[in-house]
């Protein structure tokens, strides 16, 4: 048979590789309920339905530092920050406060007032008001390591939905049902009581439920309704000056600019609607909240709204996070005044055990593990190889307690498996193909709760990372694992690790956190090797290459750093690459990569992964100058092979796969690719508020 | 909302019978925002207080000279400056009371202007393009002036702004339908000239206005089709050498006005501030097409903010100080003040970048002054024709004097007065031809029907002429551009034709061979574009009636009067042009005059199924159904051989889509 050599002989080429494409990842994001963005820090705080918390810093490219995994029993309703501490309320009834450096609660407070609906600090960050279902609203005093409960002010009927202090920390106004109260906060008395009306019609007979409310300095209170209304009243006199009805369905939630001069209303419908304070002309101050412009960027309700200077950050039941910038505010085509969507976490959800062939798939409550399918044969690129064995869910393992999973690895060999929660830390032996598992129960006790996990490639070792930037390192033996050492950076490293990565030949392992600092450690000596030069960006992903031991550090600027562990100095190409600098396309990518690996067959080969795209970076090949396209994968196609060299560049980007969740490469050198399409989530969400189209 | 307050008269203008222009040749900020100097065109200069309407002085030249430059008020000297015969510069203050014992100076060449605004020395602006201070001027008034611009090219407007560095006297010129706009600095003297974008062929912009915002002139100029240009010149544009050419100006669109019928004769667009311009003589978009309006429009959201009425004719002559609005209208010279709050909505929105107090501070720098371009005479040719003289015209002058004078007629811009004297030439040339066997102008007929202006009502003659003169031609745009012809005269004109193809031995049978012959493929070579053409070698009907049947067909096949002959040679007819489309089906015979494929077919089923009981009867046309019926089948066939073609070439294409939409798949691909 001629065929065979033929097809052996195309093998060989570089660039071919045989893909498992994977879409059976049901990951699927909780919906957004609460938001709450700190101007001092730049970070936005964002809860989920599931009580996960997670941080986003704007000042870096929006990326994603911190996640705090949820909790069964956590409803959050409500966030606050106090200077950089951030307070939770929900369904639940009680207050939480955040530990950001360890990830998980630092102690929760029981307000005895039933589910809490709201809560809001005054601009001083001494007292944090909280509404309540029985109708109280409850003030605690913050104090430097807790909250303490200080008294309730009048009691009303019915619950407290919102509040909202006003800036001189004298009033506070409440939004329940039918009415909103304004209440003296010192002497703890109602002092106003202003009717909201229901909705025409039959709706008529309904309670309307007083969503949002926002207190301005010049006494003038905004609210927002389920009968659709953003109303003005002015909280002096108790009087409605205004009302705007912007919708059919509730308006939910609502935002004011820093300087009140701007606010937002999210409706059910999934738009949101901007007011701004004007006078109607320049030179005259009698000024009015005006309706100006509509932004439809949600399928479902908006949930959460934060106005920050120059943008609109909503989200709500369609589980994403949009920013969308105001063009008076930004400079127009930069990146700046682009939209961003965030869909998906930073972090990878997904661990590939590269020599069984073998993927770990993390749920919140469980874990997935699969193996992979085969097939025989060659097939011509662009085409689809015949599945001869399909691929096969192995275990689903089910968490234990209330805590959700915040990390999980998979060792190479497929042979151990390690999750952990907030509060415990599990390690599993899988036998037999991966397809029986028993719990490791005698365990070193210094493996405590760990950020993220990590195996050394020969699978002998098991790296987590633990309070204050240490890592703890456990030799995996049959009967027993013995504790080897604990890694500690240099004193004064708080913040939690995010990335680990290990060296192929052990002796290496890589740490960053979220303060930027990239720590190297000698795993022979198990002491600090060197400390990368802090760069500005947090890192999103890295590896340390199997033969030259060149760490390569990517960052949230998307900026790539090729660093050597051996001379201790950023490598020749990094400091080429950062002379030329990259493509400016590169750069306005908008999801930053979360995945380094190396190719084996070809150690000039760089292969990282964003949402979008996955591209192998061939150091050997000039870099993509500004004149050059970045995206050229299809003119080279198209190109007869002696004119490819003219118009090739060391940035090979496949954008075939999209809204890529992993790409790895395995041993035997074929790629796994895990896909989650928008629209697969877009379609286990509920149906969105029936809207009147054209004739329907 | 900008607003326009309720307006009083400063005084009467006493303009002649028909004169073009209002009199008025200038208005100037004198002291203050109560004080203008108003200068008419022949020999009086006035002072007025405008609050209190009355004139305060007044300044005459001697009969027989002339003012030839509008008078401008020298703040710092408080002076008066104006020009009298084209070279007397003459300059006094207020309490001079008799003009002539004022100071005077010849100059050595023709003066166009003087300029003089509050902050800036007088200038005098020379009729060929030079520019002196008056001071340096008047040291040595006989000084040699250069020529600046070329022979042919001639000042239309001008205008002196200062800015906080620098004074500048800017101009525009015409030259051979070309626009240019001339820069001039002083104090370093330079000069810059750039090129307008030219409009449509043949317009020149009616009127120009000058602001100076932002380190940037702003020039707004509006042309006779209602757009309003902007163009934006910098103040530290770099000088340009001696010589250099003339740079491309590069303009925006700032509104598109509505014209109302025709283009804008007398009009003027002032810029009021960064948002708002005033126009004079526009149409009022929802007052129809009256153009006597002064009307304040919102260039950042080109929406109408308000309007007025001016009694009167509207001279094109607009001015605006100190908030507002100086406009002679009819016969007299009014005052509308105005108001122009800045909206705060285009900032929040982003429309309008630069930050509002700053322009607040700066104060804007404006000067209005309007010109009419060229002479309004053909406006009032027509009006001065005399009606009675043209119509004796029609009546008896020979074919080809009709032709021309038709001609001229339909070749003048302004249609307004068109409508009605078409209406009246073309019943005028229907009734001569029809009682005059030997007069016919066809082609002049078909010019009136192509304006579109006519109607059968306005005209019933016309048709019967045509049919009876046998113009076809004619017959068919009637039939087709008149909306208003009633069946019967519709039919009559068919079944007239019938008879008279009859009389003339008309042979069904052999023309139905030839459109066999055709259906069959024997005659290929006749396939001219003109349907109508092709018509008249085969069409079984005769070009005559191929002609008359397309336009007629529609209306006929509503009516039941139609006889049997009008059915069987309108299927005839169908069937040749069925046959002649499925020949030519990739060409695109579709014009105004032809009928579509899909007409044709709707038309036919129209027609048998309404007759086919009487068809079948009659012997004649069996043979043709039976033609059709053959025909259409295999049109059947090959149709549904297609469509079969289609699908599979759909499912290939589906095929080629559905390649991957399962849990998990194992691909190839290559990376270049």
């Amino acid at each position: 048979n001629l065929n065979v050599p033929k097809a052996r002989n195309r093998k060989i080429q570089m660039g071919e590789f045989k893909v498992h494409r994977i879409r059976f990842f049901d990951y699927m994001p909780s919906a957004i309920r609460a938001m709450a963005f700190s101007t001092r820090t730049e970070r936005l705080a964002l809860a989920r339905a599931d009580g996960a918390l997670e941080i986003f810093n704007f000042s870096d490219n929006y990326f994603q530092e911190k996640v705090l995994p949820g909790h069964d029993g956590r409803a959050v309703e409500a966030l606050c920050w106090v200077g950089p501490r951030l307070f939770s309320a929900g369904l639940n009834g009680e207050i939480t406060e955040y530990d950001l450096e360890n990830l998980r609660p630092r102690y929760t407070v029981d307000a005895y007032g039933g589910p809490i609906w709201t809560i809001g600090v005054n601009s001083q960050g001494t007292l944090l008001a909280v509404g309540c279902e029985d109708g109280t609203v409850k003030m605690f005093e913050v104090l430097k390591e807790r909250i303490q409960f200080q008294r309730n002010l009048d009691r009303q009927r019915g619950r407290i939905i919102s509040l909202s202090w006003h800036p001189s920390g004298t009033l506070i106004a409440a939004g329940m049902m039918d009415m909103i109260r304004i209440f003296d906060a010192e002497t703890g008395r109602a002092t106003h009581r202003l009717v909201v009306d229901r909705g025409a019609g039959a709706s008529k007979s309904k309670e309307v439920v007083v969503w949002s409310i926002a207190f301005l300095s010049d006494y003038t209170i905004i609210s927002s309704d389920s009968a659709g209304k953003v109303q003005i009243w002015d909280g002096l006199n108790g009087t409605l000056i205004r009302t705007h009805l912007i919708t059919k369905w509730d308006v939910l939630a609502l935002s004011v600019s820093q300087d009140e001069s701007s606010l937002v209303a999210g409706t059910s419908e999934g738009t949101v609607v901007q007011f701004q304070f004007l006078s109607s002309t320049v030179d005259r101050l009698d000024k009015d909240w005006v309706r100006t412009r509509t932004f439809k960027n949600h399928s479902h309700d908006v949930r959460a709204l934060a106005h920050t200077e120059t943008a609109v950050v909503s989200g709500g039941m369609d589980t994403q996070l949009v920013v969308r910038p105001l063009l008076d505010k930004v400079e127009k085509n930069t990146r700046e005044s682009a939209i961003r969507k965030v869909s998906f976490p930073h972090r990878s959800l997904v661990c590939c055990a590269k020599k069984a062939g073998v993927l770990l798939f993390q749920f919140p409550d469980h874990l997935e593990l699969w193996r992979l399918g085969e097939s025989d044969g060659y097939g011509k690129p662009g085409g689809s190889l015949p599945v001869k064995r399909g691929p096969e869910k192995l275990i689903q393992l089910k968490r234990k307690g209330e805590d959700h999973i915040c990390c999980s690895a998979l060792s190479p060999c497929g042979g151990w498996l390690a999750y952990s929660t907030v509060t415990s830390f599990r390690l599993y032996r899988l036998l037999n193909g991966s397809i029986s598992i028993c719990k490791v129960s005698k365990l070193p006790k210094d493996l405590r709760p760990a950020h993220q996990l990590c195996f050394s490639t020969d699978s002998s070792k098991l790296f987590a990372s633990s309070s204050n930037s240490s890592v703890v390192v456990v030799a995996l033996n049959e009967p027993e694992c013995k504790y080897l050492g604990t890694l500690k950076a240099k004193y004064g490293c708080r913040q939690p690790v995010h990335l680990l990565s290990a060296s192929e030949n052990g002796k290496w392992l890589a740490t960053a956190n979220t303060d930027c600092e990239v720590h190297v450690y000698n795993l022979d000596k198990l002491k600090l090797h060197c400390t990368v030069p802090v760069y500005g960006s947090c890192p999103t992903a890295m590896a340390i290459h199997p033969t030259t031991s060149n760490l390569v550090v990517v960052h949230a600027d998307q900026q790539i750093f090729e660093y050597s562990l051996v001379k201790k100095e950023y490598t020749e190409w990094s400091r080429r690459l950062q002379k030329q600098g990259l493509h400016s396309l590169w750069l306005e990518r908008d999801t930053p990569i979360t995945h380094v690996t190396f190719n084996p067959k070809n150690p000039a080969h760089i292969i990282v992964q964003d949402l979008f795209m996955f591209c192998i970076i061939d150091k050997s090949l000039p870099l993509p100058e500004a004149k050059n396209v970045l995206y050229n994968q299809m003119t080279l196609r198209s190109l007869p092979e002696p004119d490819r060299v003219l118009h090739s560049h060391g940035f090979k980007i496949c954008k075939d796969f999209q809204h890529l969740l992993c790409v790895s490469l395995l041993e035997d050198h074929s790629l796994v690719v895990v896909e989650r399409p928008l629209l697969d989530i877009v379609s286990q969400l509920p149906a969105p508020v029936r809207q009147k189209k054209f004739a329907t | 909302m900008a607003a326009l307050y309720a307006g009083y008269t400063l005084r009467g203008l006493a303009p002649a019978q028909n004169r073009p222009n209002s009199g008025i040749q200038g208005v100037e900020a004198e002291r203050d925002s109560d004080h203008v100097v108003v200068t008419d065109s022949t020999r009086c200069v006035t002072l007025y207080k405008v609050s209190d309407q009355k004139p305060l002085s007044c300044w005459t030249v001697k009969q027989g000279h002339t003012l030839t430059g509008a008078a401008v008020y020298n703040a710092r000297t408080q002076e008066y400056v104006a020009v009298s015969d084209r070279k007397v510069i003459r300059i006094w203050k207020e309490d001079d009371i008799i003009l002539d014992k004022a100071f005077k100076a010849t100059v050595s060449s023709d003066v166009w202007r003087v300029h003089c605004v509050a902050g800036g020395d007088p200038v005098v602006l020379f009729h060929r393009g030079a520019v002196r201070l008056l001071d340096s001027l008047l040291s040595a008034p006989q000084q040699p002036i250069e020529e600046v611009l070329s022979p042919e090219e001639a000042i239309s407007w001008s205008t002196n702004i200062v800015t906080e560095s620098q004074q500048f006297v800017i101009f525009t010129t015409e030259q051979k339908g070309d626009h240019f706009l001339y820069l001039q600095r002083l104090n370093p003297n330079s000069l810059q000239r750039y090129h307008l974008e030219r409009e449509e062929p043949g317009l020149s912009p009616l009127s120009f206005s000058v602001s100076y915002r932002d380190k940037h002139i702003r020039l707004l100029y509006l042309y006779p089709n209602g757009h309003v240009y902007e163009s934006v010149v910098s103040v530290r544009a770099p000088v340009p050498e001696e010589g250099a050419q003339a740079l491309p100006l590069p303009r925006s669109l700032l509104l598109s006005l509505p014209v109302g019928e025709g283009l804008l004769q007398a009009a003027s667009a002032q810029e009021l501030d960064e948002a708002h311009v005033a126009v004079v003589g526009v149409p009022h978009p929802s007052a129809g097409s009256g153009k006597d309006f002064l009307c304040i429009w919102n260039t950042n959201f080109q929406t109408l903010q308000a309007g007025k009425e001016m009694a009167g004719k509207i001279y094109g002559q607009l001015w605006s100080f100190w908030n507002k609005l100086f406009i002679p209208h009819g016969k007299t010279f009014s005052v509308i003040p105005y108001d122009c709050p800045k909206s705060s909505l285009a900032s929040a929105l982003g429309k309008q970048r630069q930050s509002l107090t700053n322009d607040q501070v700066l104060e804007l720098i404006k000067v209005r002054i309007q010109f009419i371009l060229g002479s309004l005479a053909k406006h009032f040719i027509i009006k001065m024709l005399n009606k009675s003289v043209f119509n004796l015209l029609m009546q008896t002058a020979p074919v080809e004097e009709v032709q021309r004078e038709v001609q001229l007629l339909l070749s003048r811009t302004d249609t307004q007065d068109l409508q009605t004297s078409v209406g009246q030439l073309a019943s005028t040339l229907a009734s001569r031809s029809l009682n005059d066997p030997a007069f016919y102008t066809p082609s002049s007929l078909v010019q009136l029907v192509h304006t579109r202006y006519l109607c059968h009502s306005v005209c019933p003659d016309l048709v019967l002429l045509a049919l009876e003169r046998k113009d076809y031609f004619l017959c068919q745009l009637c039939l087709q551009f008149f909306p208003d012809i009633p069946e019967v005269v519709t039919c009559a004109s068919l079944i007239a034709q019938e008879h008279e193809a009859g009389l003339n031995g008309f042979s069904l049978a052999d023309e139905e061979d030839r459109s066999d012959n055709l259906a069959e493929g024997g005659a290929t070579a006749q396939r001219d574009n003109e349907k109508a053409s092709a018509a008249e070698q085969m069409c079984p009907v005769g070009l005559h009636k191929a002609v008359l049947l397309y336009p007629a067909s529609a209306r006929l096949l509503r009516s039941n009067i139609c006889t049997m002959l009008s059915n069987v040679l309108f299927l005839q007819y169908l069937q040749f042009v069925y046959l002649k489309f499925s020949h030519d089906a990739c060409k695109p015979t579709q014009g105004l005059r032809s009928p579509s494929l899909t007409q044709v077919m709707d038309w036919m089923g129209l027609l048998l199924d309404a007759h086919f009981t009487v068809l079948v009867m009659t012997p004649d046309v069996k043979d043709l159904l039976l033609n059709l019926h053959r025909f259409v089948k295999s049109q059947v066939r090959f149709v549904s051989e297609l469509g079969k073609i289609e699908g599979s070439l759909q499912e290939l294409d589906k095929m080629a889509l559905k390649r991957d939409v399962g849990q998990y798949s194992i691909e190839i691909i290559e990376l270049f």
